[in-house]
Parts: structure tokens; C-alpha cells; sequence
């Protein structure tokens, strides 16, 4: 298992690839090699996170030479390309692990043979080998590389339906952005490149001074993935993004954005956490993400297409995540600083299972009926017993109603962000009631009423897939003590102090 | 297209033809690689769909798509190769010849063709990728809007 981290990366890579030539062969083949990448790739991943748990230390690998320190020549420069694994890189990989997982088992029964289910799966694990590298890297233009592996395989998935006339305006909008986004990060790192000969995270960590051009890389990297993770004001895309994407690319596209955070964070307190650490940094986020939660959830009052209602619920949790970064960077090195982080990175897995069971659901509803206008459902409850129970939940969790998940992890970032600014913590927690009407409305108006039509339940695959994400939705909810002492506080600590011994675990000394 | 173009074409088609392998094969040596010198093959498929129209080269669509996967899938199965040692481990310094001649260990060498190991064989893999990507790319862009696209 010394390749583990590599391997999940590769091997999601390398069904990608060889999964439309197995199609041509059998369908049948192709779905077992699906299912077969993903269990390798699930098995992969784990272990990277148990090997990191369990020594409490980063893990590095290196490609193509024996030690991050060997050079070909005598002398000669000694940084290479290395995939590092903190604590926070193992939580952030389970995520997307899940997201990814639980997509694809969705897939096989939801997507249309006709439609391009060999497409879709395809792009499904491309994204996924995409987000787990992005995870993984410890390599600046690595990460943009990873960045760009997403952004496309992404792109690709949210116009899916090519045949429907959102799906493809959807796409393009979001390619603008994150080709965008890309830009601002590859800018920023050809900036640091130049300054320091170097690309390696660790490396330029030591030897980042906080010059000027320091602060403008920094300035244009936040931007980037603020732009990536649906900040306002630029989160346009996203609500077309997750609306129009089919239902399991939705739930790992949530996965990306949430990378995209862990980005930040991996570039505030590891990249830059030398030289430029400053609570001003913190404050811009905090605010930045307390707008995005008001924005997304008045805009998801008055929304009509289930898809983008909920996309909105999940643009608003990216601003809570936001807003618990942001407080945590302002409180570094206090206690409510840490407890925010503790929530804002709880919140990540919370946040997967309580929206992506929402999109699992929306999708569920739009195969069965075949349309997801609010105002053309209703009596679906009647039929659709367990997608009905599966959307109260999701909804209530989103809320962040005890004893569910979200209550768990929200609490502990309005109890901090309470400390920090009265008033931020106000506004977030008054999103939450609205985010609860917003709930309660959709599901009122889909599944409640006199039943109207006869629709078939959805297949024992999909409702699976969503029954995952329910357990962990209870789970997380009755024992969030347990998880958040295992889990998020090593991630937490390897954000606040871990630091030295991440560039040490690659540096060696 | 008239028979001056068409001429002009058939002449430089096998020179644009070699020059592309040239770069791919050049890339660990000479500026450029598997992306340049599969962008100047994918250039000949332009040259293609300009003279003779993308309808009669319809049928390189199927083949193009089989040819992107193949080079992806080569260069992902060449980095696998080195996993004994690490992933993306040149399994081929120092030991096999690929071209005759063995392949030195890594480190300042007189830089022939098979003095990289398994670098011109991962350029020729991208190189497939790129012919076949950017070529898809030129043959629908002519066929957009078709009927029978």
C-alpha cells in the first residue's frame, strides 16, 4: 500500500480511459469495470486515510524517484513532483471518496443507455481521479493541472443533455468561469515560479517572504478558487451548474467545489501561512461567505426548477463553509478560531450528504416524472414513499434541524462566528430559517396533495444510493462527538499547527 | 477546391505529415513534443476537411474517438509501468534498448532517440491523443449544423 495515494489518483484515471473501449466491446464488461475501478479506488483511498489517521503524520510520495530530496546528477536541484496527504488532504479525500462512490452506484441505474451512459460514466470517473489528485497534490502547477482535469470533466458533465436547450448554456457559462478561475491561478503561480524557481508547496512555503508580489499571487489565488468554489459575487454558475447536471454529477460536483475550499484553506494556512498570515484575509472571506449564504438563500425562496432550488441550498452551505474558514483565519490562534475551523470542515461531509441526497432525489423525481417545475408536481408522495422520506431528511439537514447532521456542525459555526461578529452569526442563522421554509415549501409542493399521476418508484440501485447518504445524515447527526474527534480535529490541527511538519515530512528535517 | 489547391495539398501533405512525427518523436530532444507535433498532424486533417469537405472524411470520426482513448490509456499504462519503484519510474533507463542501442541511466548523455526510455514512448501516446482530439475537433466543427453530422 506504499502507492496507495498515487493509485487513487491513477486508477479512476485509467478507467476513464479504457471504459469507452471496453463499451465498444460489452456494456456489460463496461459496468463491471466501473464498478470494479471504483472499488480499487474507494479501497485505495481508505487506506491513504488510515495510513494518515493512524500515524498522525503526512504521507508523501514521490513520483518517479525513490525521496522528494533525490536528484538525477550530484548536486543538482532536488524538488520533484510529490503527491502530499495531510490530515486535512485524507478528510477532504474521504469526501470526495463518498461523493464519488455513491455517483456512480447512482449512475448505473439512472443514466440512459441512448443518452451516453458510457460518456457519462467516463466523465464521472475522470472528475473523480481529477478531484482526488487536486486532494492530493503537493505540487503547485500540479494543482492547477488537477484544477483543469475537473473544470473540463465538469463542463462536460453539466451538458450532458446536449439535446435540452439549458444544459448546454449552463455548461459554457461554467467553462467561462472556471477557465477564468484557471487563469488567476496559473497567473499566480507563473508569478511565483518566477520569484522562486520553485513549484513544490512545501518548498515555497519556506521560502515565501511576503513580498508584494507574494500578496498579488496570494490575492489572485484566493480569487481563483473563490471563483471555483461559487462565492458571490461570483457565483452565477453554479446555480445553472448543479440545476442542469444529471443527478449524480451534481452530488460530485459539490465534492469539487468543497476542494476548492479545501484549496483555500491548504493556501492560506500551509502555502502562505508564513509569511502572509493576517486576519484581514480572514475577514474578506468571513464577509464574503456570510453574503453568499444571504444571497443563495433568498434567491432559493423564489425559485420554480427543483434543480437550481436546490442548487441555490447548495451554494448557500459553500457560503457557511466560507464563513467558518473565514472566522477560523481571523481567530488562528484562538479558541473559537478553532472551532469554527472544526465546523466549517465538519460542515464539508454534512453538506455532501444533505444536498447530495437532495440532488439524488430531484433526479429520482425528474426520471420518474420527467420534469422538476415546482409548480407542475405534486401528490408525488403517494408513489414515491421512500424519495419523499429521503427529501424531508435532506431538507431538514440543510436546515440544519437537531438531531441531523447539519444542526451538528452549523451549531459550532454560529457559536464561533458569534464570537467573531454578532451580526454575521445573526444573518447565518437567520439563512437557516429561511432555508428551512425554502425546504419545507419544496417539499410540500412536491410530494403533499391529492395524488395526480401514476409514476413508477425509482430502481433498488438509486434508492440505495440515496439511503447511504441518509444513514450518514442520522449517523453524523446522533454522533457527531465521535467523528469530530477522530476525523476533524486531526484535519483541523493540520491546518492550525501542522505546518512545520508538512514541509517537514517532504523538506525531511 | 480547385486542382491547384488540391495539387498543392498531395505535396505537402507527407511533409507536414513527417515534420509532425519528427517534433513527437524529437520532444525529449528538440523544442516541442507529443501536444506540438500532434497539433501540426491534427493541422494535415484541417488541410483535409478544407479541400475535400468534412462529409467524405465522416468516417475518421469512429476511428479518431478510438484513437484518443488508446493514446490516453498508453500513457497511463507507461507511467503503471514503473510501479515496481514509483509510479512514472523510466522502467526503461538503464536497462532494455529500445532502438538498438541500450538506454543509459539517468543523468547527462549524449541525447539520441533512445536515450529517455520511456519519454518518446509517452510523447508518442500524447501525440496520438492530441491527433486524434484536435482532429475530431477540426472534422466537427465542419460537420456542425449537417443533417447527416
Amino acid at each position: 500500500m506504499v502507492h496507495a495515494p498515487v493509485l487513487a489518483i491513477a486508477v479512476p484515471l485509467l478507467g476513464a480511459f479504457a471504459l469507452p473501449l471496453l463499451a465498444r466491446l460489452n456494456r456489460r464488461a463496461r459496468d463491471l469495470w466501473a464498478a470494479g475501478i471504483a472499488v480499487a479506488t474507494l479501497v485505495f483511498g481508505i487506506a491513504v486515510a488510515v495510513q494518515v489517521f493512524a500515524s498522525g503524520r503526512p504521507l508523501v510520495y514521490t513520483l518517479g524517484a525513490p525521496s522528494p530530496t533525490a536528484s538525477v546528477t550530484e548536486g543538482g536541484f532536488p524538488i520533484r513532483i510529490v503527491l502530499v496527504v495531510d490530515a486535512l488532504g485524507a478528510y477532504m479525500g474521504i469526501i470526495a471518496l463518498l461523493a464519488g462512490a455513491v455517483g456512480l452506484f447512482y449512475s448505473f441505474q439512472y443514466l440512459v443507455e441512448e443518452e451516453g451512459k458510457t460518456l457519462g460514466t467516463s466523465l464521472l470517473l475522470l472528475l473523480w481521479a481529477g478531484i482526488l489528485g487536486l486532494v492530493y497534490t503537493g505540487d503547485l502547477f500540479n494543482f492547477f493541472v488537477f484544477l483543469e482535469i475537473t473544470s473540463i470533466a465538469a463542463c462536460a458533465l453539466i451538458g450532458y443533455r446536449v439535446w435540452e436547450p439549458r444544459p448546454p448554456e449552463a455548461a459554457f457559462k461554467t467553462m467561462v468561469m472556471y477557465t477564468l478561475g484557471g487563469l488567476l491561478v496559473l497567473v499566480s503561480v507563473g508569478i511565483l515560479y518566477g520569484e522562486y524557481d520553485a513549484l513544490n508547496i512545501a518548498y515555497l512555503s519556506k521560502l515565501i517572504t511576503g513580498t508584494l508580489l507574494d500578496k498579488l499571487a496570494l490575492g489572485l489565488l484566493l480569487g481563483g478558487l473563490l471563483m471555483k468554489a461559487g462565492a458571490v459575487p461570483a457565483h452565477m454558475w453554479a446555480p445553472d451548474a448543479y440545476g442542469e447536471a444529471p443527478a449524480m454529477a451534481a452530488i460530485v460536483l459539490v465534492a469539487n467545489t468543497q476542494a476548492a475550499i479545501y484549496a483555500l484553506l491548504r493556501v492560506v494556512f500551509t502555502l502562505f501561512g508564513g509569511a502572509l498570515a493576517s486576519p484581514g484575509i480572514g475577514w474578506l472571506i468571513a464577509s464574503l461567505g456570510t453574503v453568499t449564504v444571504l444571497v443563495a438563500v433568498l434567491m432559493a425562496v423564489v425559485q420554480r426548477h427543483l434543480g437550481r432550488l436546490v442548487a441555490y441550498g447548495a451554494v448557500s452551505q459553500l457560503g457557511y463553509m466560507l464563513l467558518a474558514v473565514g472566522v477560523g483565519v481571523v481567530a488562528a490562534g484562538k479558541g473559537f478560531g478553532e472551532v469554527a475551523l472544526k465546523g466549517g470542515i465538519f460542515h464539508m461531509i454534512n453538506d455532501l450528504a444533505s444536498v447530495g441526497l437532495l440532488f439524488l432525489v430531484v433526479g429520482a423525481i425528474r426520471r420518474a416524472v420527467g420534469s422538476v417545475d415546482l409548480l407542475s408536481l405534486g401528490g408525488l408522495g403517494h408513489t414515491l414513499r421512500w424519495e419523499s422520506g429521503f427529501f424531508l431528511l435532506g431538507a431538514l439537514a440543510l436546515a440544519g434541524i437537531p438531531p441531523l447532521n447539519g444542526f451538528a456542525s452549523k451549531f459550532l459555526i454560529y457559536e464561533s462566528t458569534f464570537k467573531a461578529s454578532p451580526i454575521l452569526a445573526a444573518v447565518a442563522v437567520l439563512s437557516s430559517i429561511l432555508l428551512l421554509g425554502v425546504g419545507v415549501r419544496a417539499f410540500h409542493g412536491i410530494f403533499l396533495g391529492p395524488k395526480t399521476r401514476d409514476v413508477a418508484s425509482s430502481p433498488r440501485g438509486m434508492l440505495v444510493a440515496m439511503g447511504v447518504l441518509a444513514v450518514i445524515i442520522v449517523v453524523f447527526g446522533l454522533f457527531p462527538g465521535f467523528f469530530i474527534e477522530r476525523m476533524v480535529s486531526p484535519a483541523v490541527q493540520a491546518i492550525l499547527g501542522g505546518r512545520a511538519s508538512y514541509l517537514a515530512a517532504v523538506l525531511g528535517g | 477546391m480547385s486542382v491547384v489547391v488540391r495539387t498543392v495539398t498531395r505535396v505537402i501533405l507527407p511533409v507536414a505529415l513527417a515534420f509532425g512525427a519528427y517534433v513527437i518523436m524529437h520532444g525529449h530532444l528538440t523544442p516541442g513534443g507529443g501536444f506540438q507535433g500532434g497539433a501540426v498532424i491534427a493541422s494535415v486533417v484541417a488541410l483535409l476537411v478544407v479541400v475535400y469537405g468534412g462529409a467524405r472524411l465522416k468516417g475518421a470520426k469512429g476511428w479518431f474517438a478510438v484513437l484518443e482513448d488508446v493514446g490516453a490509456l498508453a500513457f497511463v499504462l507507461l507511467a503503471f509501468l514503473g510501479i515496481g519503484a514509483t509510479f512514472f519510474r523510466n522502467v526503461l533507463a538503464g536497462s532494455g534498448g529500445l532502438f538498438g542501442n541500450p538506454v543509459p541511466q539517468p543523468g547527462p548523455n549524449p541525447g539520441d532517440l533512445n536515450t529517455a526510455g520511456t519519454l518518446p514512448l509517452m510523447n508518442w501516446a500524447v501525440g496520438l491523443k492530441v491527433i486524434a482530439g484536435l482532429g475530431s475537433v477540426v472534422l466537427l466543427l465542419s460537420l456542425f449544423g449537417r443533417e447527416d453530422g
